[in-house]
């Protein structure tokens, strides 16, 4: 299904990306630096419960509209982890990258 | 992206589905539909794609597929559903399964996957379709009728957990119409139903564009969780 394949760099800049339009969405202020240790979900983070769900649903869309890749990220293996990987900026963009691996096996 | 809105109806190769698809596409909808097989007809403004609509993988591709060309996606009619009519004594668990895969699992996974498309537009209508031999509790119609009810229940949530994006959810219960569905069904019970009903008649295929144009108005933007039987079945 995958048409091709992006780099960490650009899992990143679509997280960000994501994150960005969905504080804006939601009227909330955005902070002059978001980045990888930017934290999505437990505490101190910056999305309410809500805000997580609108930030996978833009992220699946983005990289599907824009990238031509298309991930599920809220699958079974996601919801039963120890550790979130909606955790930080990072950690998700980590985590869009093992999932493309998985599927081009 | 184009200016015209783009529409997803399940279930077309044939009866209601087809209709509906013909209906809107020569209202200048674009309508993309779907069902197990080849379609075997063609009109203008229509895209046909054979997938089961129970089959994860296959509806994830059709409405990333939709989503791609069109950049959008703002009205989805979820007609897709099997019924085999059985006295529930004598209904396999199979049977069982694959009307609920098909019927409430297929209806779920298309809803989900089209919703996300129509959340970054703020826009979106869905409706889900239902039956009637649900709220008269017809004997013989069983499992369909309680996969059905839960199409009814699951479009009565999705309205909540969707409001907020500009996503209105409703269901449809048509009264029956002579379609390959009920074509095995014996007149007799056909005569029972229509007579208890406040409108004596069988079902049209103008009565289901009718309500679907009514839930897809974009007036209609208040008009979310309900769910309309034709005939005055409540």
């Amino acid at each position: 299904m995958q048409e091709q394949l992006i780099d960490r760099t650009t899992s990143v800049q679509v997280v960000i990306a994501s994150l960005r339009e969905v504080l804006d969405q939601a009227g909330e202020p955005i902070p002059a630096h978001l980045g990888e240790e930017t934290v999505l979900v437990g505490s101190n983070a910056i999305l309410d419960s809500l805000g997580v769900v609108s930030l996978i649903v833009e992220v699946e869309q983005r990289l599907d509209m824009d990238h031509h890749v298309s991930v599920t990220l809220a699958n079974d293996k996601a919801m039963s982890q120890r550790n979130s990987p909606f955790r930080t900026v990072g950690v998700l963009a980590d985590y869009i990258g093992t999932l493309l691996k998985e599927e081009q096996l | 992206m184009i200016d015209r809105q783009v529409m997803l109806i399940t279930g077309t190769r044939k009866g209601i589905g087809r209709y509906l698809a013909e209906y809107y596409a020569n209202k200048g909808y674009i309508v993309e539909g779907c069902s197990r097989g080849d379609a075997q007809w063609e009109a203008e403004n229509y895209t046909h794609h054979q997938v089961d609509v129970a089959n994860e993988t296959q509806v994830k591709q059709m409405i990333s597929n939709v989503a791609r060309r069109h950049g959008r996606l703002d009205i989805v009619i979820n007609n897709a559903a099997i019924a085999t009519m059985n006295h529930v004594l004598l209904t396999p668990a199979a049977t069982a399964n694959r009307m609920f895969e098909v019927n409430v699992t297929g209806t779920m996974l298309v809803c989900r996957d089209a919703a996300k498309v129509m959340i970054r537009r703020r826009y979106g209508r869905i409706i889900n379709f239902t039956t009637i031999v649900a709220p008269i509790a017809l004997a013989g119609e069983a499992i369909y009728a309680a996969s059905k009810s839960a199409v009814v229940t699951l479009t009565r949530i999705l309205a909540f957990e969707l409001g907020q994006w500009g996503i209105t959810c409703n269901s449809f219960g048509a009264t029956p119409i002579m379609t390959d569905m009920i074509r095995g069904v014996p007149q007799d019970k056909i005569d029972a139903v229509v007579n208890g009903l406040a409108i004596k008649r069988l079902g049209t295929h103008e009565d289901c564009s009718n309500v679907c144009d009514f839930f897809i108005r974009p007036e209609s933007d208040n008009i979310t969780g309900q769910v309309i039987y034709l005939g005055g079945v409540t």
